[in-house]
C-alpha cells in the first residue's frame, strides 16, 4: 500500500503539470456550509457527507468534494476565462462497505470558458489521459445533454417534461414515469374516482399542515389535465429507449444516434456538439475510434453534469471506484452563480488508487 | 465471567420480557427497589441481567458489551449499519409489534403512494422556497427507503417524540414513524401512504457476534439457547 507522504508527493506533481497546462492553484476551506450542499444535493448528502456544527455558523459539512465550493468561488469573483487546479483531502460517510476509505485526496482540474465547448471538453479528456498513461484503464464517455434533449423536445406537455427531467438522474423512477406517461401503466387505486368526483374536498378530516386547499386543488387540476393528454407515442418511445441502449466507440455511436434522430429530431442540435467533440478529441490525439460511449452512462453517480461526461476504470480491479471522472456541469453554475452563468467542465483524479493500480502491476 | 443479558428496563417492553422468559423457567427480576437497575437472574447459572434503555441496547451489542439483548427490530436496523455483521437474530418475541410507516395528513386527499409524495414534493418546495419536511427519529431507515424509491425534494427533520404531532404545529408536511394500531395516527388526522410501510418491527432477543464468549460462555449459551426453543 503506498503511504500518505506517497499520494501526497504524485498528487503535487499531478497539480503541477495541470499548472503547466494553465490553470491557477486554489485552495478551499475544509469546512463548507452544510445548507448550499443540501440545496444542491438533497437529503442524500446526509449520507454522504459529515456533519458538524457550532452555534454561530449552524451546520457545516467536511468538503465532500471541490467542485461546489470552485464553482461557488469562480463565480464570485473569477475572472474569465479561467482554469483552475486543486489537490487535497474529501471526506465521505461510509455505512455500507468497511474497505472503503472516508477519506482521500482527489486531484482537479476545472474550466470555465465561454469559447468552444467542444474543445474545452477535449482539454479536460485528453489532460486527464495524459495523467493516466500508462495505466490498465478503461475510458468511458458519454453525454447527458442528449437525453436532456430528447426529453425536452417530447411531443406532451411542459408540465410531463418537467417531471422526466426532474428525474433524468434516477433512471428508475424515469422509467415508471415515462411508463406512465405512455399510457402503458394505470395510476393508483381510487384514482380515477378520485378525478371523477365532485366534490372531492367534501372530507370530513380537517385541514391540517403547511400544504394548503390552494394547493391540493391545484393538484387535482393537475391530475385531470394529465389524464386527458394523450400519452407519449410508440414512436417516440421507441426513440428514446433506442437512445439509451447505445453504446458503442464513439464514432458508431454517433452513427447510430444519428439514426434515432429520424424518430427525435430535437436531439440534432446536441449530435452536432456531439461531433464536434470526437474532432476535437481527435484534434488532441485521442483515438476516438477505441473510445467508448454509453448514451445512458453518468445517469446514476453523476447528479450535476449536464453534458459531456467521462470515467476512467481499473481493468480487472471491479472493485475499485472509478479512477477518475469528469464532466460539463453548465448547469451548476447557474444554481450558484446568482443570475450568472457560465459553460464549465472538470473533472478529479485519484492518486492513492493510481498508485495502488501500479502496485498491482508490478 | 458470565454471560451478560441486556433487557429494556422499564415499561411494558420489561414486563414482556420478564414473562416471556419466565414462560421458559428463567426467572428474571429486578433485586432492590423499582429505582434500582440492577437485576437478578434465577433457574439458570452463569447469566448476569443488565437492564437498559431500549435504544441504547443495539449499541451494547454491537460493542460486544453484552452478550445478548433484547430491542426492536427498528433499532437495531436504524442505529446498526450493516447488522448482521454485528448481531444475530435469537428469536422473535411476539410483541412490542410495530410498523415503521410514512404518513400524510388525511386531508390530502391527492396523495395515496409514495408517487403522489414525490410530485407532491417538487410543487410544494416550489411554493414555499424549502423542501418538504418529514419528522423522523429513524432518518437511516427512511432516507433509504426514500432513496430507493426515488422520492426527491424532500428534507428529514429530527423528532424524537410526539412526531404525530408535528404536521398540526406545522414543523413538518408528514411523518415517518412507528405506528402499532395506527390510533394516533388517525387522531392526529394523518394517514398511512398504501406503499409507505418501510419496517416491520417487533421485540427481539439478538446475540452479540462481537463480544467475547470463553469456554464458560459458550456452555451457558449453549444451555440457554436450548431452554428457549
Amino acid at each position: 500500500m503506498a503511504n500518505r507522504s506517497q499520494i501526497q508527493a504524485r498528487a503535487a506533481m499531478m497539480r503541477v503539470r495541470f499548472e503547466a497546462a494553465g490553470a491557477q492553484v486554489v485552495d478551499p476551506p475544509l469546512l463548507q456550509p452544510a445548507d448550499t450542499l443540501l440545496d444542491l444535493y438533497g437529503e442524500d448528502i446526509r449520507a454522504r457527507a459529515y456533519v458538524t456544527s457550532d452555534a454561530l455558523r449552524g451546520e457545516q459539512m467536511l468538503r465532500p468534494d471541490f467542485t461546489m465550493p470552485v464553482v461557488q468561488m469562480h463565480m464570485s469573483d473569477g475572472a474569465e476565462p479561467a482554469r483552475y487546479t486543486y489537490s487535497g483531502e474529501v471526506f465521505r460517510r461510509q455505512e455500507h462497505d468497511p474497505d472503503r476509505p472516508n477519506e482521500y485526496i482527489q486531484v482537479g482540474y476545472e474550466v470555465f470558458d465561454r469559447n468552444d465547448p467542444a474543445g474545452a471538453d477535449a482539454e479536460v479528456f485528453s489532460l486527464f489521459a495524459l495523467q493516466l498513461r500508462g495505466l490498465p484503464l478503461r475510458a468511458a464517455t458519454g453525454d447527458i445533454g442528449i437525453l436532456t434533449a430528447a426529453v425536452a423536445g417530447l411531443r406532451t406537455t411542459d408540465r410531463r417534461k418537467a417531471a422526466l427531467m426532474r428525474h433524468l438522474w434516477r433512471p428508475r423512477r424515469f422509467r415508471v414515469l415515462l411508463d406512465r406517461f405512455a399510457g402503458r401503466k394505470p395510476g393508483p387505486e381510487g384514482r380515477v374516482s378520485l378525478l371523477d368526483a365532485d366534490n372531492v374536498l367534501d372530507i370530513d378530516v380537517p385541514m391540517i399542515g403547511k400544504r394548503r386547499l390552494s394547493e391540493i386543488e391545484a393538484r387535482i387540476e393537475a391530475l385531470r389535465a394529465d389524464r386527458d393528454t394523450s400519452p407519449i407515442s410508440d414512436t417516440e418511445l421507441a426513440g428514446l429507449e433506442t437512445l439509451l441502449n447505445v453504446r458503442e466507440t464513439m464514432p458508431f455511436a454517433l452513427e447510430q444516434l444519428r439514426d434515432v434522430a429520424v424518430d427525435l429530431p430535437q436531439i440534432t442540435p446536441a449530435l452536432d456538439r456531439l461531433e464536434a467533440r470526437v474532432a476535437s478529441l481527435q484534434a488532441r490525439g485521442v483515438n476516438v475510434d477505441r473510445l467508448d460511449f454509453e448514451a445512458a452512462y453518468g445517469r446514476t453517480s453523476m447528479e450535476y453534469y449536464d453534458g459531456f461526461v467521462f470515467g476512467f476504470y481499473a481493468e480487472g480491479r471491479p472493485d475499485l471506484p472509478p479512477i477518475a471522472t469528469g464532466g460539463r456541469y453548465d448547469a451548476l453554475t447557474r444554481q450558484l452563480g446568482n443570475g450568472a452563468e457560465i459553460p464549465a467542465v472538470g473533472g478529479v483524479l485519484r492518486p492513492d488508487l493510481m498508485l495502488e493500480i501500479e502496485e498491482d502491476a508490478q | 465471567m458470565s454471560l451478560k443479558l441486556g433487557v429494556p428496563s422499564k415499561g411494558r417492553l420489561m414486563e414482556k420480557t420478564f414473562s416471556w422468559f419466565e414462560k421458559r423457567g428463567i426467572t428474571l427480576s429486578r433485586s432492590g427497589s423499582d429505582r434500582e437497575y440492577a437485576g437478578k437472574v434465577e433457574g439458570i447459572d452463569g447469566v448476569s441481567l443488565i437492564l437498559l434503555s431500549a435504544g441504547e441496547i443495539p449499541r451494547e451489542l454491537a460493542a460486544g458489551r453484552i452478550h445478548l439483548g433484547v430491542t426492536g427490530i427498528d433499532l437495531v436496523h436504524e442505529k446498526l449499519p450493516r447488522w448482521e455483521q454485528q448481531v444475530q437474530e435469537v428469536s422473535q418475541l411476539g410483541f412490542g409489534r410495530a410498523d415503521l410507516i410514512i404518513a400524510t395528513p388525511a386531508c390530502w386527499v391527492d396523495v395515496d403512494t409514495l408517487d403522489d409524495l414525490d410530485a407532491v414534493a417538487a410543487a410544494f418546495r416550489k411554493t414555499h422556497g424549502h423542501r418538504l419536511r418529514i419528522a423522523t427519529k429513524y432518518h437511516r431507515l427512511v432516507r433509504e427507503f426514500l432513496t430507493d424509491a426515488g422520492v426527491a425534494d424532500y428534507t428529514l427533520v429530527d423528532s424524537q417524540g410526539a412526531t404525530e404531532g408535528t404536521v398540526m404545529n406545522e414543523t413538518a408536511e408528514a411523518i415517518a414513524d412507528i405506528t402499532s394500531t395506527g390510533e394516533t395516527l388517525r387522531a392526529n388526522h394523518l394517514k398511512i401512504l398504501t406503499d409507505g410501510l418501510i419496517l416491520q418491527s417487533q421485540a427481539t432477543l439478538w446475540r452479540s457476534r462481537v463480544a467475547n464468549y470463553d469456554a464458560a460462555d459458550k456452555a451457558v449459551l449453549s444451555q440457554l439457547l436450548g431452554r428457549l426453543d
